[in-house]
């Protein structure tokens, strides 16, 4: 079978909880109206029960896969999504939305706030990993969905899976969390609350208030490089850049000499152009506030239902351990469902889950089809 | 899987075994072809674990439920009675804590069901007597400084094992090859298969 992308895509724009309805969030705090883009891969079959919801990282968005007009770099989960690849778009129906809080195309702080008409800033309610999913599952909603056949996302994203568990575990066949954990370590915590200091030190942040004039670059910029850190592994940081010198090394001290310097100093710059800071200190202490027993186990809600769940980590993540992976398994044990856990021996680290994409697919895919076929028999 | 295959004599043993309908815990199920004959003749609700990531992708091919994990460590996590039949199946003798493994495993399971190399087969015993060669039969095909068993037992010592631990020996199959043996079977047999309960 020959592997292609999905062509040419368009980002789509749902709202709801418009005036005068009110969408609640886990904080009681209500937002009206919610806008959440998506974009969708793929045909939904007559008995919609096709449908693969797929939930991004940290800092991804809903353009998963195919490219936008007048645009070279494709989705960023392309190589799993298309005709022919882990998520076949012959097969099945693929959707894929920012999450709430985001800022790209979803609201989030740097919406406009209709009762003020100037962007929400820290105006914008503290929202959780699980408001995030409640704004999904209005989509699919929406959308006409009953069951969706699976959940799937990597980091943050898988984090999401989890909360449909949480949920909705009655409106999904499957899940499949990948390198992610069912709650963040103090390590996990320290990091992410050093990248929000970054942001908050930076003196263009302005308590938040930076819209219509310059945003904090430098502290966002900083905080992705802590994040890039973390996703990569000792092992694929030596064997990207060694101990290699650029080639302009200028004559100053301090100067970013190092090749692992320049790259730090490049995604930074890159990551300001696209995404919002105040969104990302939203984002990151939804992260650190999820924990998938907080209400009640989790063991509890899953026990006895027909769910299946694929469990994937990486043996090079330090960011978000194996153990942690294990720990979701241990879950499913203890639930009595069905289960399915694979350590892939990579040295990518955390990145692994964009990386590894030929062992993801050959799990997923024959993962997909046992669920699929499942529902057959039954 | 067609019909006409060939199932391996021990996979067969076990096959007959276990109830229809039934849920089965495969430990170090390796890439899943037992697990699957189960599944496809005895409609069992079955879940492996095992340790080998290559045998993790040829389960996960399968359609099997399979948990990449050392059982080393334990079934600590299941509750008492989650399963039907626990299968060790060939890798009982490769374990560094057996008690420990077949005690969790006759707690989660209903029934556990062993099968092993048996070290007091005959060709076994021809070898070590009259060449001085530890053993390398079809049932132990390993050389000594290859071999991932760590223990050596007969189908008499785990006979003798389950009466010390008052372990309820519901079934004895013994097989050499693809025969069933029934006449002297620790002296014939090179593998046996157990059905074993608390």
């Amino acid at each position: 079978m020959t592997k292609t992308s999905v062509g040419a895509v368009e980002t789509k724009y749902f709202t709801f909880a418009t005036p005068p309805e009110e969408f609640i969030l886990e904080s009681k705090e209500r937002l009206s109206p919610v806008v959440l883009a998506y974009e969708t891969y793929g045909t939904l079959n007559p008995d919609k029960s096709n449908a693969i919801l797929i939930l991004h990282a940290l800092s991804g968005d809903a353009h998963a896969a195919g490219y936008y007009k007048d645009e070279e770099k494709p989705g960023w989960w392309d190589n799993m999504i298309g005709p022919g690849r882990a998520f076949d778009t012959e097969k099945y129906f693929v959707i894929c939305s920012n999450i709430l809080g985001g800022c790209r195309g979803s609201t989030g702080p740097s919406s406009i706030n209709p009762k003020t008409n100037k962007p929400y800033a820290l105006d914008f309610p503290v929202i959780s990993i699980g408001d995030m999913v409640a704004a999904q599952k209005a989509l699919i909603d929406y959308l006409g969905i009953d069951k969706l056949l699976t959940v799937v996302g990597g980091s943050m994203g898988g984090m999401q899976a989890l909360a449909w568990l949480v949920k909705y575990s009655d409106r999904i066949r499957s899940a499949i969390p990948i390198a992610c954990a069912l709650k963040h370590s103090p390590q996990q915590i320290a990091f992410d609350e050093v990248g929000r200091q970054a942001i908050m030190a930076d003196p263009d942040w302005k308590s938040g208030n930076y819209y219509g004039g310059k945003p904090p670059d430098k502290g966002l910029a900083v905080a992705r490089m802590l994040g890039h850190i973390t996703y990569m592994s000792d092992i694929s940081m030596a064997e990207k850049f060694g101990r290699q010198k650029k080639n302009n090394i200028q004559p100053f001290k301090f100067t970013a000499d190092f090749e692992v310097e320049g790259y730090l100093h490049y995604r930074g710059d890159n990551f300001v152009k696209r995404f919002d800071a105040n969104s990302y200190l939203y984002i990151t202490k939804a992260m650190d506030n999820f924990d998938a027993s907080k209400d009640k186990p989790l063991h509890e809600v899953l026990s006895g239902k027909p769910l299946k769940v694929l469990v994937i980590a990486f043996k090079s993540d330090w960011l978000y351990p194996v153990y942690q992976s294990k720990e979701i398994v241990k879950v499913c044990k203890h639930a009595g469902i069905g289960a399915s856990f694979c350590e892939v021996d990579s040295t990518y680290g955390h990145d692994a889950f964009l990386l590894e994409t030929e062992e993801e697919t050959h799990l997923i895919s024959h993962f997909l089809k046992s669920v699929s076929q499942k529902r057959g028999k039954t | 899987m067609k019909e006409n295959e060939i199932i391996k004599s021990d996979h067969k043993a076990i096959l007959d075994m276990v109830e229809q309908n039934s849920s089965v815990l495969d430990l170090g199920c390796g890439g899943g072809e037992l697990l699957e004959l189960l599944t496809l003749r005895k409609n069992v609700r079955g879940q492996g674990i095992e340790i080998d990531e290559q045998a993790i992708y040829r389960c996960v091919a399968r359609g099997l439920s399979v948990l990449h994990g050392d059982i080393d460590t334990g079934l600590s996590e299941y509750k008492d009675k989650a399963f039907d039949y626990i299968i060790l199946n060939q890798s009982l003798q490769q374990l560094k804590h057996v008690e420990t493994v077949l005690f969790d495993a006759l707690r989660v399971g209903k029934k556990v069901i062993v099968g092993f190399p048996n070290f007091a087969y005959y060709r076994a015993r021809l070898r070590l007597f009259f060449r001085g060669r530890v053993p390398v039969t079809a049932s132990l095909p390993y050389t000594w400084y290859e071999t991932p068993n760590l223990h050596f037992l007969s189908t008499l010592d785990f006979l003798d094992y389950c009466r010390e631990k008052k372990i309820k020996v519901e079934r004895k199959v013994y097989i050499a090859g693809e025969n069933r043996i029934f006449l002297l079977p620790n002296f014939f047999a090179n593998i046996g298969i157990f059905l074993i309960s608390k």
